[in-house]
């Protein structure tokens, strides 16, 4: 079907794919991009924040015409038990600036927009298209890639495999392993739509203010896990995701526990009336710098979730995908400029290029992070959520009982949950992984 | 909370969904087996869409129309052998239009 040989094919129309994509075409090489949705999009989920300054360094008028839904001025963090939520909340106005530091954005329409701006680019983009397979030589370099459209092979001097976290080409032709149960999350999330102005009135927000939720306590039922509520325009996106290991061994459905959170009297009034218009579900990459695959060999390049470039700590999933997307196609955009084969030594200079950048450094300050939360996320998730809901409630109701005697009582409730040593050693270790 | 209750539910969020089945395509098959391993019968659980199902042999089926095409029963039973797992084809499976 198509003759040409490329510069590169990337693999996928998500954040990471379109960032290399669009880098790559934008410096005039010729790139091919293969999608197995009907649009770019349409097989794409995610919570969804976007962080500004990562797509500017790609496009830096997309505030222009990009659908973005709202801009963040409000961030709670909340531990929850079954009837209480312990909340953190950070609130300016200073958020309310110029060009705003975070917006809210539904993955399907944004796809759609920054795959327009890789067409533009120059880049071909086709869709409805899945890659069966990656075409090696004898030496066992890719040089290309099979798909299930009628034709031979598409040659190109390199693959971008931008296909997610669940790409199968990329675990198939052995050049990373599977992700490991215990090192991908499955979330699950809905679409409430309500009128902008209910979701103003809510949250307190003006205009396209946006204001997100983040909780995690007993509603993951001491499984590692977090749920999420994020107010778009006239929507609410909102979900719940533990890791996949944590719900191989408890056997929890995930649209229970989502349909919990629901309910749950703290979540419950933000969202009645709503309309619901979509259920989704998506695995997310946990694991953190002892998860990052190999990143290139011959004629390849991992980015993105592929590459389980994820700080699941701060969040942070499409930033990551859009700048490793961006740096790998820098890297190549280089190494074609010195007429270098885009072979495993020359393509080390995008792996050189990502350690510099804030992807790795920061995956790399967590890097204990997930086991810690993984071998402990009973306490974490289930027994302190509790003892702080315990310790407000005795803190906050007057009934005549002393104050010292709150303190006591406090004091010995934690002491038996997880006794001194549990205690100290929790803190010990947490300190230590955050470092 | 009885199974029908969880079911129902599940199929009517599944309802919201768009979908382009393959008919007579299946992109997920399972392996014939006697008895499921731990991971093959925790997916009639934890599968979001609930796919997986117990038969009266007591093995498990899918049905993968309603998949969202997460890969938790990939990561969770590819490597065995219990599964076998594909992308639908081309333009084929869930269509997200929110995402």
């Amino acid at each position: 079907m198509i003759e040409e040989e490329f510069d590169a094919i990337v693999v996928g129309a998500g954040m990471s794919g379109n960032a290399a994509a669009y880098t790559m075409a934008s410096q005039g090489l010729a790139v091919l991009q293969l999608e197995r949705g009907e649009y770019p999009g349409s097989k794409n989920v995610q919570g969804a924040i976007m962080y500004a300054d990562m797509l500017e360094q790609i496009i830096p008028d997309f505030r222009n015409d990009a659908p973005l839904e709202r801009h963040l001025v409000e961030q709670r963090f909340w531990v929850m038990d079954d009837t209480s939520h312990t909340g953190m909340q950070y609130r300016s106005d200073d958020f309310n600036e110029a060009r705003p530091n975070r917006y809210t954005i539904i993955r399907a329409q944004f796809d759609k927009w920054f795959s327009r701006k890789v067409r533009e680019a120059g880049a071909t983009v086709l869709c409805e298209t899945t890659v069966t397979e990656l075409v090696r030589n004898a030496k066992g370099k890719v040089i290309g890639v099979r798909t299930d459209r009628a034709g031979g092979p598409i040659y190109a001097n390199v693959v971008v495999l931008a296909e997610g976290v669940n790409g199968l080409l990329g675990t198939r032709a052995g050049l990373r392993k599977m992700p490991k149960p215990e090192s991908v999350a499955l979330a699950v999330k809905e679409m409430h739509f309500l009128p902008d102005e209910v979701i103003e009135q809510r949250f307190g927000l003006q205009g396209d203010e946006g204001c997100v939720i983040e909780a995690a306590g007993t509603i993951s039922r001491s499984m590692a896990g977090l749920a999420f509520l994020y107010t778009n325009k006239e929507s609410i996106s909102l979900g719940i995701g533990c890791l996949v290991s944590d719900f191989a061994q408890t056997r929890e459905s995930p649209y229970v526990l989502l349909d919990a959170f629901k309910h749950h009297p703290s979540i419950r009034p933000l969202i009645a009336g709503s309309e619901v218009k979509e259920y989704s579900a998506h695995l997310i990459p946990e694991g953190g710098y002892k998860a990052i695959p190999q990143l290139f060999g011959d004629g390849w390049v991992a980015v993105g979730d592929a590459a389980q470039l994820n700080n699941a700590i701060h969040r942070e999933g499409s930033n990551l995908a859009m700048t490793s997307g961006r740096i790998a196609g820098e890297a190549i955009i280089e190494i074609k400029g010195r007429n270098q084969p885009m072979i495993r030594r020359n393509l080390a200079l995008y792996k050189t290029m990502l350690d510099k950048s804030f992807v790795v450094k920061d995956l790399m300050k967590y890097k204990d992070m997930p086991d810690l939360i993984h071998t402990n996320s009973r306490n974490f998730f289930m027994t302190y959520p509790q003892l702080m809901s315990q310790a407000a409630q005795n803190f906050m109701r007057v009934d005549g009982t002393p104050k010292i005697e709150k303190e006591k009582a406090t004091t010995a409730a934690f002491i038996k949950a997880r006794s001194r040593w549990g205690l100290i050693s929790d803190v010990v270790r947490l300190a230590l992984a955050w470092r | 909370m009885t199974m029908a209750v969880t079911k129902l539910r599940v199929e009517e969020k599944l309802y919201q969904n768009r979908y382009l089945v393959d008919p007579g395509r299946p992109h997920i098959k399972v392996r014939p087996h006697e008895r499921p391993s731990a991971n093959l019968l925790a997916l009639t659980h934890i599968c979001p869409a609930k796919c997986y199902e117990l038969n009266d042999k007591g093995q498990v089926e899918t049905t993968p129309d309603g998949c969202m095409e997460c890969g938790t029963c990939r990561v969770l039973c590819e490597a065995s052998g219990e599964i076998v797992w594909n992308y639908p084809r081309g333009g084929f499976g869930v269509l997200f239009k929110f995402g």
